[in-house]
């Protein structure tokens, strides 16, 4: 039951900064997920609302309170690390008590709420197992079951499954985010992993070096990025981005990709919403996604010919490599569509799925067709 | 290059057999990739052909000639391993030159400057040629781990997991240079790894190797859509394939407990022997189709976002299954919503030792 405000939040190392002017706002039951590669501040943003690490300005609300002088015990917050930090010599019943034992429960009253969090998690039948004989998957529920035992108004999970294998990872995504649903605590929930976050999140917050780039559902992450960083860190294959240019056409707005390696006819319109946000003849980077350019195989209205290069069939569908001009873009195609690498083939951008960046500040001229 | 050929395989390492009458054919200028979980006896196959180790029995043939009795250096192979394994205080163009000044080689200096020149043009490594491999990143180094193999100019190229300690996006973007780089040379590749996503990608054909021995070679398509066994079946796919177990009578499969009944269409039913009480049933997420009209139905227990898709986890019964939706469509957690699973794209596995049963009658018949 917690909100958890994070204002102008910095922390820096000598003069650099690991997290500079972070504002952000985690709803009460909200699902959060800090997204960014390594090094970007995610981790040492989680630490510092759990107490662990102190900030050099800014503040940390939780339901309105600062936290700045409390310590981490005094939180009320639960920590799940990436390596599970199990105690070896306790059964997994034991391991999950523990936090419990320190308060001095009942005894009656502890065992009800092991049991209630190990049917949740659905280990009941192994906790009379120590972690060595428990599988990596089994491990993360017993150090979940720890977290959650004494009703912690926010959990903060750092990586939690970055030692699990691909598989077990996909099965687990469902099932901790379950656990949120049914489970009252306030998450926050830090990986490198896009498709991990894309997946799970209510709202993700995307960090680089050290500064909030974007934070908004998966969705709007996904189709409206708000920079160049944002646009290609999210989404697999990435983003396709070539540098270009927009000029009026006739009856039609020209996106000029490359140089003249295509030109497509974008509406009218284009060019004048995007003449208010931009400067003269500034050069654009442009981007679209693979399921955003258009595959036929007969060239067509507003089609540009393409040679088909690498195909990856990767079973539902395939991703083909197309070549133009000096370009090479990555499109999605439905499985088969196009048969062999060599074959010409012919391509549209989708306006729809169409992003323009500023190639200097790599910022999303926010134009939507 | 080459065609490398291994027939019936046996090693054994102590009391633990790592490969169990192991034969593949890796064709002339293909993209072989060798694909399982961790143990499968992948590294172990490749340390074999580049002759870093010797097999029990069974024979190693390129270009047809067996090679048992030839060196690691007589084979005229190049492995390239997950770890860069440079020489840290050399340059990366001493690196490169380092394999091609051996003595057996006798390269005069002209033929290996060009050598090198075209390589790390290739792999677009020219700016990086004065520089100590200390001072790269890591996806650099992984470039010249792989100029260091391109030189030599090897019969056959041996990849052992080369991008996986690479960062998601450096992974990708290096798989298609790989790919690329294999097409223009016509190299004959065998590539190890137990990633799926790569495998399916850059794979002209697919190994699958589990506890030391082959389940199934075939191209990409051939392995996703006609898995041989379950363990295939899940291994290969994200998220992996539905797996229901149930029986099969009357053109339909009933799951119990409970009454999920699935229509199976008659063209697949024709192909199954009749009435089986036990068998699994296998379904792709795509094949799951969500809407209206379906007649089966399902309460949705979670629904994660991919991006160009949504993959929805419905609970019937007491069974879970995923199905692949459009990112558009509106779901809610905790809805029931109607489905239909595809009756023509079904998978049918023994129950106990999960054998495709369309594939096992197959075989039979054709003695």
């Amino acid at each position: 039951m917690a909100d958890i405000v994070l204002r102008d939040v910095e922390k820096y190392f000598g003069e650099s900064y690991i997290v500079r002017k972070l504002n952000l706002e985690i709803r009460h039951r909200e699902f959060l997920v800090l997204l960014g590669p390594s090094g970007c501040g995610k981790t040492t943003t989680l630490r510092a609302i759990a107490g662990l690490e102190e900030i050099d300005s800014g503040e940390i609300l939780i339901d309105g309170r600062p936290m700045q002088s409390r310590q981490a015990a005094d939180r009320d917050i639960a920590f799940v690390f990436q390596l599970f930090a199990l105690y070896p010599h306790l059964s997994a019943y034991e391991n999950i008590a523990f936090p419990l034992r320190a308060t001095n429960e009942k005894r009656s009253v502890v065992d009800r709420r092991v049991r209630e969090v190990a049917s949740a998690l659905r280990i009941e039948g192994l906790l009379g197992k120590r972690p060595s004989a428990l599988s990596g998957g089994d491990m993360q529920r017993v150090a979940i079951g720890r977290a959650l035992v004494r009703r912690p108004k926010a959990l903060l999970m750092d990586e939690p499954m970055g030692a699990l294998d691909a598989k077990l990872r996909e099965e687990m995504r469902a099932e901790l985010k379950h656990i949120h649903i049914e489970n009252e605590a306030t998450t926050v929930y830090v990986t490198h992993d896009q498709v991990e976050a894309m997946a799970m999140a209510d709202r993700i917050a995307i960090m680089n070096d050290g500064v909030l780039q974007q934070v908004g559902l998966p969705a709007d992450v996904y189709q409206y990025p708000a920079n160049l960083f944002v646009a290609q860190f999210v989404g697999s294959p990435i983003m396709n981005i070539v540098d270009g240019t927009v000029r009026p056409g006739d009856g039609c707005t020209d996106v000029v990709l490359g140089e003249d390696d295509a030109v497509q006819r974008f509406p009218v319109e284009l060019y004048r919403k995007m003449a208010g946000r931009r400067q003269g003849e500034d050069r654009l980077a442009i981007g679209v996604r693979p399921e955003g350019v258009l595959v036929a195989l007969q060239p067509g209205d507003g089609y540009f010919p393409a040679e088909a290069h690498i195909i990856e069939r990767l079973g539902p569908y395939d991703i083909v490599d197309l070549r133009f001009g000096t370009q090479l873009f990555r499109s999605r195609t439905t499985s088969g569509y196009v048969d062999k690498a060599g074959r010409a083939v012919w391509a549209r951008l989708d306006e729809k799925q169409t992003h323009f960046f500023d190639r200097r500040s790599g910022e999303s001229l926010q134009v939507r067709l | 290059m080459a065609h490398v050929e291994l027939r019936n395989i046996n090693k054994r390492f102590r009391r633990h057999t790592a490969l169990s009458d192991l034969s593949l054919d890796v064709g002339d200028g293909e993209f072989f990739v060798l694909l399982g979980p961790t143990g499968a006896g992948k590294t172990t196959t490749l340390r074999l052909i580049a002759g870093l180790d010797a097999p029990d029995s069974g024979s190693i043939l390129i270009e047809g000639e067996d090679v048992g009795r030839w060196s690691a250096a007589e084979r005229d192979v190049a492995l390239v391993f997950q770890y860069y394994s440079l020489y840290p205080h050399y340059t990366v163009r001493q690196n490169l030159e380092f394999p091609l000044k051996s003595r057996q080689r006798r390269l005069g200096a002209t033929e290996i400057a060009g050598r090198v020149a075209r390589a790390a043009q290739t792999l677009r490594i020219e700016h990086l040629l004065e520089r100590k491999t200390d001072r790269l990143s890591g996806g650099e180094m992984q470039r010249v781990s792989l100029g260091r193999a391109i030189v030599r100019q090897p019969r056959v190229f041996l990849m052992d997991e080369p991008l996986s300690n690479l960062d998601a996006k450096l992974r990708e973007i290096l798989r298609a240079e790989l790919k690329d780089l294999q097409m223009k040379f016509r190299a004959t590749f065998l590539y190890v790894t137990h990633d799926q996503v790569e495998a399916m990608s850059m794979g002209d054909k697919i190994g699958v190797l589990n506890h030391g021995r082959i389940v199934q070679i075939g191209t990409p398509h051939e392995i996703y859509n006609r898995p041989r066994d379950t363990f295939v079946a899940t291994f290969v796919g994200s998220p992996a394939m539905n797996l229901l177990s149930g029986a099969l009578r009357d053109g339909k499969v009933t799951v119990a407990p409970g009454k999920l009944e699935i229509p199976v269409a008659a063209a697949v039913a024709r192909r199954l022997p009749e009435g089986l009480d036990r068998m699994t049933l296998g379904v792709r997420a795509e094949d799951v189709l969500l809407g209206p009209g379906g007649g089966l139905e399902g309460r949705v227990y979670g629904v994660e976002n991919h991006g160009v898709e949504k993959i929805v986890t419905l609970k019937v019964n007491e069974h879970s299954l995923k199905a692949t939706v459009p990112a558009h469509m509106a779901i809610e957690v905790d809805s029931v919503t109607p489905f239909a699973i595809d009756p023509g794209k079904l998978q049918f596995f023994a129950p106990q030792t999960g054998v495709n049963l369309v594939w096992a009658r197959e075989e039979a018949s054709h003695g």
